[in-house]
């Protein structure tokens, strides 16, 4: 397993290759459905107006999204009520949601990794190779291994999405994810998808 | 009537933090099947090593702790309104010690609960009258991304050439799981319908969940499918998390439905791996979680 320290150079993520192991360590952001519709609409197409609220967070989630990587993952957190929070479960959720947004996003804020689950298409592989990025898949369901990784919770953004669909800004040491997506243009997914529609063919032929 | 609310939080702690011994199993001997150093191997370690971690910290195994579904079969005299309202209010005592996620959000003003009550679905609370004097409560924790790669099809399907028929069944099933590729945490589980209403059919793909895996169905032709099925989702060769390899199901469960002349439903429910099912069974003053 190759150990990175976030943030990453473009050095780093052309190195990265498809299947390669890696635990990262460092700050990094969670975001899934409700934040990508979010950034998407106040930062990057603008189709509606940026409160002063808006404005602050997105001030303040640049500078981690800048060479960093966003975690799609709606965690469970301890803590609540005192404010000292604490990451109980933590793994990815399916990606591909963000499919429609994630592009633009890596291309917008300049994220080079993108953390998830399932792995993604077409539209983030081509963002992949020109930002350039990666996708890095987590184990799903492994939310308690998962969560021990996560050192610290730093802050939360958009608390009012709800406990999931909040940004949480989290100190993680020795995340452990895959490659399956590179900047070159390689996808697990892609190769998968294409050899098991081959076997189904085979299998329904007749 | 008893309180029983205390009982309930403790089944929902134990179907969040600990797999039933059958899934677990069953992903023990899929990690066994994976050759040394694949992706696919390195899925599976991952995955049972994060099983026992979360048993020993009485930790969600996933923290997307989904809807919970409760099937509740009691003996006459006891009062559903009563049984749900302590369902509800364990619901609740089990989000705040984190056992479960804030999951309940409201489709129309977006807002999420907090505390894991929405409107009368969710919970999901079903109930049924059952003879003999055991109150015999089902719960399963369903998340989001298996469920989201669940499929109905209406038969005749002319692209899969699936006619109304078990070969038909078998033509979409496999489709299925092809379409759900790694999403829904492979390895899954299926739930298969076949007939019913729309309703009703996604209704039984979900309650057959419940078997314990390795059970076939009573019905010989049902369990060859089942069988067949198993083996032949396998050999799309998507693997644990679609990394590729040769578990892609760990077992597929079948059931009947009466259906309309003019309807033919097949309903796929997928599970996923953290399979999250527990009984509690209430004798008397004695109460046994399995």
């Amino acid at each position: 397993m190759r150990p990175i320290t976030l943030p990453f150079s473009d050095d780093i993520i052309c190195s990265l290759k498809v299947g390669d192991p890696v635990a990262l360590t460092g700050v990094m952001i969670t975001g899934r459905d409700a934040a990508h519709k979010w950034m998407i609409e106040t930062c990057v197409r603008k189709t509606r107006p940026q409160s002063d609220e808006d404005a602050q967070v997105l001030a303040a989630i640049q500078p981690l999204l800048a060479g960093g990587a966003i975690y799609h993952c709606g965690p469970v957190v301890a803590g609540l009520e005192t404010q000292e929070y604490r990451f109980v479960a933590a793994g990815p959720t399916t990606s591909i949601r963000e499919e429609p947004y994630q592009g633009d996003v890596m291309r917008h804020f300049h994220l080079q990794a993108v953390i998830g689950k399932g792995g993604m298409g077409p539209k983030t592989l081509a963002a992949c190779q020109e930002v350039p990025g990666v996708y890095l898949h987590a184990i799903g369901g492994a939310a308690t291994l998962i969560a021990q990784t996560v050192t610290r919770v730093l802050g939360v953004h958009k608390l009012d999405f709800g406990v999931p669909e909040a940004l949480w800004v989290i100190e993680v040491k020795d995340f452990p994810a895959v490659v399956t997506m590179d900047a070159h243009g390689g996808s697990l997914h892609a190769r998968i998808e294409n050899e098991s529609r081959a076997a189904l063919e085979k299998l329904l032929a007749g | 009537m008893q309180d029983l609310t205390e009982h309930f939080v403790e089944l929902i702690r134990r179907t969040s933090t600990d797999l039933p011994p059958d899934v677990e199993a069953a992903l023990e001997r899929a990690r066994q099947a994976e050759a040394d150093g694949s992706a696919a191997r390195g899925a599976l370690d991952t995955v049972l090593t994060n099983v026992r971690l979360a048993r020993e910290k009485s930790a969600p195994i996933c923290q997307d702790t989904g809807t919970p579904i409760f099937y509740v079969r009691h003996p006459e005299g006891w009062s559903t309104r009563r049984l749900r309202e302590q369902i509800r209010a364990a619901v609740v005592e089990a989000t705040r010690h984190a056992y479960l996620r804030p999951n309940a959000v409201d489709s129309i003003t977006e807002k999420n609960s907090g505390n894991n009550l929405g409107d009368d679905a969710f919970p999901t609370i079903h109930f049924e009258e059952v003879e003999g004097s055991d109150l015999v409560v089902d719960v399963l924790l369903k998340g989001g991304g298996c469920e989201n790669v669940g499929a109905q099809y209406s038969l005749p399907n002319t692209d899969l050439g699936a006619g109304r028929d078990l070969e038909g069944v078998r033509r979409v099933v496999l489709d299925a799981v092809h379409r759900a590729q790694g999403q829904g945490c492979a390895p899954g589980v299926l739930g298969v319908a076949v007939g019913g209403d729309r309703g009703s059919s996604y209704y039984a793909s979900k309650e057959v969940l419940f078997r314990r895996l390795g059970q076939p169905s009573p019905d010989p032709q049902l369990a060859a499918l089942e069988t067949r099925l198993t083996e032949e989702a396998n050999r799309l060769g998507i693997g644990p998390m679609g990394f590729g390899g040769k578990t892609t199901v760990l077992g597929v469960h079948v059931t009947g439905m009466h259906r309309l002349p003019a309807s033919f439903f097949v309903s796929v429910s997928y599970m996923c791996w953290a399979h999250r099912r527990r009984r509690m069974t209430v004798r008397g003053d004695q109460i046994d979680i399995a």
